[in-house]
């Protein structure tokens, strides 16, 4: 599935790399950077990093998949998350991401397959009074009911409720 | 008082004295415009009312200031402006929206009128409006931690040190480090990250434990769902944090300190960064602190999001780049902590009182709250309640009060 991660990638993550000290616990934060600056982090990236901090690739492989900001493919163009935190969950959270479901016919943690947006869930992004909040792109939106759910994905340019949806609008 | 501890008042007394000018030159000003910008009042739309605010101002050439402040609790009202004129007290508007910030412009800026039909109350007792003392949950609140929240601009250290800021870690680095644990253990402060261990004790065994290398961690992953208080203080008054930090530091003898906050929190790593920066600036982090003996570096570290590292053990392991795992204690982190070294985990609320207690002392702080702990606790209101925000009452307040008087109860109910 991993495309072969290009010569120049390689360049950019030995750039990134080099601004580190050669120290576990520079780990997490080396992968920040490396997916900060490519979206994801492919198996190329992670090994590269075991050799350079010195630590076997399945232990960079275990923190990758241990915390659920990183992500091993490549992400969509958009990142939808929706919050499960207490207060979301009790304005009905669920159903939002129900409706976000419905719509974008995938699971969280999926890309759509003409890969505009990413589905997630997040526990409390902290601005509970909202609830149930969606955060769009990085930013947390109040009051995501199942009927804003269009207005978010048509503000896109996107109309997922039709049967010819615009799925391959650039 | 010695010579060093001499320098490192006049140090302060230099800083202090430039951010007061510079706050008098807004005191000046024919209006001062706070906006509150938290993540909420942003998500609310404050940054277009900012916009608004600004523009209009920029073409009506008006000697007025705009102020990007963080989250003053009332997340009911927001977007919220608080509009200071000199010599009529501050007023705080909710629900503002472009419309209302031009006419606001219009008649209370340019004119006379305060269009009492958008005002949430005034900060200090006024004719003719109603104020804030008058609002129920006045009659509990009792704000420490939160007072500047919502006020200052967070992004500007001068704002924190004319509020009094740094103040507590001049005096404090003029003390000896053990009579600063001896007043914070006096003082009764109780950890507020959960377990409400003793943050005195806590210090003393740090300290107390072999080894030069030592090490503070703030504890700012906020895991509880439904919490946003701690976020809420790093995106208003981050710096009541790091001072916090940098009087642990020197209380324990440790030399760094580290951040761990939440990457769900992008503003509040923003903040963060910032304030690190500017601290950094003025010689109130770094080497030699106001050109005192005492050194100390700060580090931000951002999480990546896995409920238990909340819990202190696993924190340590992620910030050494493991897998985080709470481990089994004994061992205390205060003995055997980050790389094995003795650290002290700390709560964000935690450390943000450490300053007051050495401002004002422990008989103060004993002087709100209960016997067995003394203070106040924030709370965040939000689900079922219908004035949905953030208060701070004294400990042990009970939460029918909280939930019905500073929340005006349950809808319906
Ligand atoms: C599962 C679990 C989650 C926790 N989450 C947090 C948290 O989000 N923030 C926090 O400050 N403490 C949290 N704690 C408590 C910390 O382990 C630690 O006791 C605290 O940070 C110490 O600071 P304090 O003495 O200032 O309270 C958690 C504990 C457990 C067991
Ligand atoms: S927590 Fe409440 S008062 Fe604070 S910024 Fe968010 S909505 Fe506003
Ligand atoms: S529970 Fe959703 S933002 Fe806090």
């Amino acid at each position: 599935m991993d495309k072969p991660v290009r010569e120049q990638t390689i360049q950019e993550i030995g750039q990134i790399l080099s601004g580190f000290e050669r120290r576990k616990e520079n780990l997490i934060p080396v992968l920040q950077r490396v997916q900060g600056k490519l979206g994801y982090l492919p198996q190329e990236a992670m090994r590269e990093i075991a050799t350079y901090l010195d630590i076997a690739p399945i232990d960079v492989y275990g923190v990758a998949t241990f915390y659920n900001q990183f992500r091993l493919n490549p992400p969509g163009r958009h990142s939808i998350k929706v919050c499960l935190g207490t207060a979301c969950h009790m304005k009905g959270g669920y159903i939002t991401l129900e409706a976000w479901k419905r719509r974008l016919k995938i699971e969280p943690k999926q890309t759509t397959p003409d890969r505009e947006f990413d589905l997630d869930t997040v526990a409390c992004v902290g601005c509970c009074t909202m609830a149930p909040v969606t955060v769009v792109d990085n930013k947390p939106e109040g009051q995501v009911e199942p009927t804003r759910v269009d207005g978010i994905l048509l503000g896109f340019g996107h109309d997922y409720t039709s049967k010819e949806s615009k799925q391959n609008d650039q | 008082m010695t010579n060093k501890d001499a320098a490192v008042q006049a140090a302060y007394d230099e800083i202090k004295h430039s951010a007061e000018s510079r706050a008098q030159e807004l005191r000046r000003k024919k209006a001062v415009i706070t906006v509150g910008a938290a993540t909420c009042g942003r998500a609310a739309g404050a940054l277009d009312i900012i916009k608004a605010f600004k523009e209009e101002i920029q073409k009506r050439d008006i000697d007025a200031a705009v102020i990007e402040a963080g989250c003053m609790g009332h997340c009911y009202a927001e977007p919220i402006v608080i509009i200071q004129k000199p010599g009529n007290p501050p007023i705080v508007y909710g629900r503002v929206n472009a419309v209302i910030a031009e006419r606001l412009i219009n008649e209370y800026i340019l004119g006379d009128n305060p269009c009492p039909e958008f005002v949430l109350g005034a900060l200090e007792a006024s004719e003719g409006l109603p104020s804030f003392e008058d609002f129920p949950r006045a009659k509990y609140e009792k704000q420490i931690i939160l007072k500047n929240c919502g006020h200052i601009d967070p992004a500007d250290i001068n704002q924190y040190i004319a509020a009094g800021g740094y103040g507590a870690l001049a005096k404090a680095l003029q003390e000896k480090p053990q009579e600063i644990i001896d007043e914070v253990k006096r003082s009764g402060l109780r950890g507020r990250g959960g377990a409400g261990f003793p943050t005195g004790e806590k210090w003393q065994g740090c300290r107390d434990a072999p080894g030069e290398q030592k090490y503070i961690i703030c504890n700012a992953d906020e895991g509880d769902p439904g919490a946003f208080v701690d976020r809420a203080i790093l995106e208003s008054d981050p710096h009541s944090v790091i001072e916090g930090m940098i009087i642990a530091g020197y209380g324990v003898g440790a030399k760094q300190g580290y951040i761990y906050v939440r990457a769900e929190y992008p503003l509040a790593v923003e903040r963060l960064e910032t304030a690190l920066k500017q601290a950094q600036e003025l010689k109130l982090t770094g080497d030699k602190i106001l050109g005192g003996d005492f050194s100390f570096e700060i580090t931000l570290f951002q999480g990546s999001g896995a409920f238990v590292c909340g819990e202190e053990t696993a924190l340590i392991a992620s910030l050494e780049g493991e897998v985080g795992m709470p481990e089994h204690r004994p061992p205390y982190p205060a003995t055997r902590g980050l790389f094995r070294k003795p650290t002290v985990v700390n709560n964000v609320k935690t450390l943000a009182y450490v300053r007051h207690i050495i401002s004002n002392g422990a008989d103060w702080f004993k002087g709100t709250g209960s016997r067995e702990s003394p203070g106040t606790a924030v709370f965040s209101l939000a689900g079922k309640v219908v004035n949905t925000g953030m208060v701070e009452v004294p400990m042990g307040t009970t939460l029918r009060h909280i939930i019905y008087d500073a929340g005006s109860g349950i809808p319906g109910g």
